[in-house]
């Protein structure tokens, strides 16, 4: 953690303490709240595409999961702690927020004295109206669609959201693209006060009917408002058109006829990669990852301990992928199955990425998002990528951490 | 802000059928005496000249008409065009006038009667002309050889995809070799033409400062490039300052420096391509050089080269040998030709005739004035509530066009780009031009004025892309439901996109409106 002002290392024209940050935003109300939803993104690598509701979570604990949003927390609150110093954060209490918080090193205030042993989504919905009627500044929090899901049922728009990415599914456009991007946008937040710059964004949910008929599709359940950040707070993802353009569906066909024998393929989720399973004649998994060998679906909707498995008896692997439009998310947003350790085993030169161009053309900045929650995996995936989007068509994309 | 008065405005408008339609059995423009029994008795009658295998069954389906008639209907259509007739602004074309006297030139039976086989003794003329031209353009580039066979820019692109793969397949290094990169905002022909010579494309997207960075271009680069195609200044009018540097790096992977210069206006004779360190480059003769354009009719993209890529070239070529010019038919690894002879030669004549006139201060003239007039444009059209320009937040001006967006109009009031580009026609103006492929940026106008255009025509078409915006704000209907002092009113696409609708003739328009013919 830096040093504080009256230590005299700092400049003192630049206010690094959150006391400082309040005085000079000229507000008494706390300026940061946060929530933790424990249970989030528990679900991913168990390949449940959510953790939404205790029988989920049962099953991928059963699975052997482990939950991750709080180590995604304590990445944003540390970065954070070190941006801005010993600053007082508003908390949910205990595990979702409190107790991490303190860990850190901040002045924790929590919205209740009884921590629940167990959360549920009541709890974050009791959280969210403490928060409200404290009128915080920004409320952070750590989660999912779920996760924002039970925020705005709580609340409405009547705080300025943004999410630290945590969940399986991100469709909502409220979520910043690593923790750390998290800590920076909560930092602008802190020190422009009322002045930060806002705009809507959607709340929005992966369509589950939609899903079950082979399309990829989000609901809208609200509006809410984030900080107007574009590199730092990714838009909603976009929805795959009812028709995929003739060139990528072009592309998907070449690399169905183009497998290498005794390669091990992995495809991601997406609508993509299935149109790839859809021209070697098999219908792969919506939201899931499927292996193929020699042509041959040789695992569906696999589990991160089941790819693992395969990739150990099968040394000649590659992977496959498309990304999350409007979001510009490569890993750590809707495959969550594809684990740092998955993705390490593959190798990065063994990744082939496919998109519509206009979808690559469509991000805001143009830049491919990694969260793979190793940092030193996201940076080594970090730099240029050839992303596929034709037959004999490649466009070059920036991929950023 | 106070809108000034714009002046009336209303289009003719002939309510009259097509001339497949018109006239009445029998009419005739001109009637041609029967030929005298003398004739006839020696040279037989039209029966016995013409062979039965080539008679028409049936006479043709003309209109009938009278000459006077004739006339008056292609009256009533010209003066029916929608567009080219007042202040275009039509950027990524650099609009220019094309002066009556390199017409009368091109006219003159001395040239429009000359046969591209006839023998070189009597070609030196026009033959001393296309060489002219071709050192002009040397001077200009610094490139050692050009040819105008290409019919237009694409046909000079896809010659230097052709061009490559030769270079490279003479080297042994094809089969490797197959990768042409591009940037998105290189006019889409590079791509285009570079897949249709068998290459795959690498394209590189825009970064911060408006153009791809130079570690992106290193990603691209490998023993697997062929060659880079590139546009600089691109249709934003945004420069990229890295351009030598890129040259060096796709050298240094052994691939070739294609220039397009598309946008040449307004850097005309303030950069040469050669030094930039570029191997080839195109210029098009009917855009920056005076010569006509338009409707897919004659055009020139003219393609040079550095010394080493000469003996690709396609043949034949002009060539000066002592005090004679001669011409080259063939050369054992040229890629042959991408289209007759020498070009459209009475094109090259024309843009000959406009660059003597203009003389090397008067083209550096024109690119100075082209630039400043874009900025003094810029200026205006920013102040005007609801118009941003791409990237906005670059600093360093733009050279003879800037892209600007109408994003917020349309998101204000829903009137879009294209509302606002057919009311603007209402006022004697020329529609505006949008983007090339792909619209990165949303609801997109690209005026260019070049050199031609008065600062008061520039004033007054600002002016009228201002009332327009207004009205947009506080009328928006009478905008989205225009043009309505057009020869026509808004026109229903759907058609274009509909083969069972459209017809290019009259034929295939009788037949897919099930009207009966008969020859």
């Amino acid at each position: 953690m830096r040093s504080s002002p009256s230590h005299g290392k700092q400049p003192t024209s630049s206010p690094r303490t959150y006391f400082e940050l309040m005085v000079k935003a000229g507000a008494a109300r706390p300026r940061l709240g946060i929530i933790v939803n424990p249970l989030a993104g528990i679900g991913g690598p168990a390949a449940l595409k959510g953790s939404d509701g205790a029988a989920t979570v049962a099953e991928a604990r059963a699975r052997g999961a482990r939950p991750e949003a709080p180590l995604r927390a304590e990445r944003t609150l540390q970065a954070l702690a070190a941006r801005v110093g010993p600053a007082e954060l508003l908390a949910a209490p205990g595990a979702m927020g409190a107790d991490l918080a303190r860990r850190v090193g901040f002045s924790v205030k929590a919205t209740s004295r009884s921590a629940p042993s167990e959360t549920s989504a009541l709890d974050t919905r009791v959280a969210a109206t403490a928060m409200r009627d404290a009128d915080v500044g920004l409320l952070l929090f750590a989660g999912g669609d779920g996760t924002a899901r039970d925020i705005h049922d709580a609340i409405g728009d009547q705080l300025p959201l943004l999410g630290i990415p945590a969940g399986v599914k991100m469709h909502s456009g409220v979520f910043a693209h690593s923790p750390e991007a998290a800590a920076r946008a909560a930092e602008a937040a802190l020190r422009n006060g009322p002045s930060l710059p806002l705009r809507g964004a959607d709340i929005a949910d992966v369509d589950e009917q939609a899903a079950r008929d082979g399309r990829v599709a989000s609901i809208l359940y609200g509006s809410v408002r984030v900080p107007d950040l574009p590199r730092l707070v990714l838009p909603t993802k976009a929805g795959s058109p009812a028709q995929p353009g003739a060139e990528l569906q072009a592309l998907c066909r070449e690399i169905a006829d183009t497998l290498e024998p005794s390669c091990l393929y992995l495809f991601g989720p997406g609508s993509t990669t299935a149109m790839v399973l859809a021209a070697l004649g098999a219908r792969g998994t919506l939201l899931g990852v499927d292996a193929v060998l020699d042509g041959q679906v040789v695992g569906k909707d696999l589990t991160e301990s089941q790819t693992l498995a395969l990739l150990d008896t099968h040394l000649d692997s590659r992977l496959v992928v498309g990304l999350v439009g409007g979001q510009g998310m490569l890993f750590g947003r809707g495959n969550r199955q594809l684990t740092a350790a998955v993705l390490s085993r593959v190798g990065a030169d063994r990744i082939t990425v496919l998109s519509a161009a206009d979808k690559l053309l469509a991000l805001t900045p143009p830049t491919l998002w990694v969260d793979t929650g190793d940092p030193v995996l996201d940076k080594h995936l970090s730099g240029y990528i050839r992303v596929r989007v034709g037959p004999r068509q490649q466009i070059i994309m920036t991929v950023s951490s | 802000m106070s809108l000034p008065k714009l002046r009336q405005y209303h289009a003719a408008v002939w309510d009259e059928p097509i001339v497949m339609e018109m006239g009445r059995a029998g009419r005739r423009g001109m009637v041609f005496p029967t030929s005298d029994a003398e004739v006839s008795a020696a040279d037989g009658t039209l029966d016995t000249v013409i062979p039965a295998s080539a008679r028409r069954q049936h006479p043709p389906k003309l209109p009938e008409l009278s000459e006077f008639e004739v006339q008056r209907h292609y009256l009533h259509l010209a003066q029916e065009t929608l567009g080219m007739m007042g202040i275009s602004l039509f950027g990524t074309c650099t609009m220019k006038y094309n002066p009556r006297v390199s017409e009368l030139v091109a006219a003159r039976p001395w040239l429009a009667e000359l046969h591209p086989n006839q023998s070189e003794e009597t070609l030196q003329g026009v033959l001393e002309i296309v060489h002219g031209m071709n050192q002009i353009l040397c001077e200009l580039s610094g490139m050692a050889q050009f040819v105008f066979q290409p019919g237009g820019g694409a046909d000079a692109a896809y010659t230097h995809a052709c061009i490559t793969r030769a270079y490279h397949e003479h080297r042994g290094e094809l089969a490797q070799r197959n990768e042409i990169i591009t940037t998105i905002q290189a006019h889409p022909c590079n791509a285009a033409t570079a897949a249709a010579a068998g290459f795959n494309v690498v394209t590189l997207p825009l970064e911060e400062a408006g153009y791809p960075s130079v570690a992106a271009l290193e990603a691209a680069l490998s023993d697997r490039t062929a060659a880079l195609m590139v546009n600089n200044p691109d249709d934003m009018g945004i420069y990229n300052p890295n351009i030598k540097r890129w040259v060096e790096l796709v050298h240094q992977a052994g691939g070739l420096a294609f220039y397009d210069h598309a946008n040449f206006n307004g850097v005309m004779s303030r950069l040469r391509a050669r030094e930039l360190g570029f191997d080839a480059c195109m210029f098009m003769l009917h855009k920056t050089f005076g010569a006509p354009k338009g409707g897919g009719g004659p055009a020139v993209g003219a393609y040079g080269c550095s010394e080493d890529l000469v003996a690709f070239l396609p043949r034949p070529l002009v060539r000066q040998v002592g005090g004679r010019y001669t011409i080259e038919h063939e050369a054992p690894l040229s890629v042959g030709r991408v289209r007759e002879f020498w070009g459209n030669i009475p094109q090259v004549v024309k843009a000959y005739a406009w660059t003597r006139a203009m003389g090397s201060d008067g083209l550096r003239q024109a690119a100075d004035i082209s630039v400043l007039a874009n900025n003094y444009m810029e200026r205006r059209l920013l102040a005007i509530p609801g118009v941003s320009k791409s990237f906005p937040e670059l600093s360093s001006p733009r050279l003879e066009m800037t892209r600007y967006s109408l994003a917020k109009v349309a998101e204000d009031t829903g009137v879009t780009v294209l509302d606002i580009q057919n009311r603007m026609v209402d006022f004697g103006v020329d529609a505006f031009w949008l983007s090339h492929e792909p619209w990165i940026v949303p609801e997109p106008f690209t005026p260019e004025a070049g050199e031609l255009w008065s600062k008061e025509d520039i004033d007054y078409w600002i002016d009228v892309l201002a009332t327009v915006i207004d009205e947009a704000y506080n009328d928006p209907d009478t905008v989205r439901s225009a043009p309505h002092c057009q020869a026509i009113h808004k026109v229903d696409g759907a058609g274009a996109d509909d083969p069972q609708r459209w017809a290019t003739t009259w034929r295939a328009y009788q037949y897919k409106h099930s009207i009966q013919v008969t020859s």
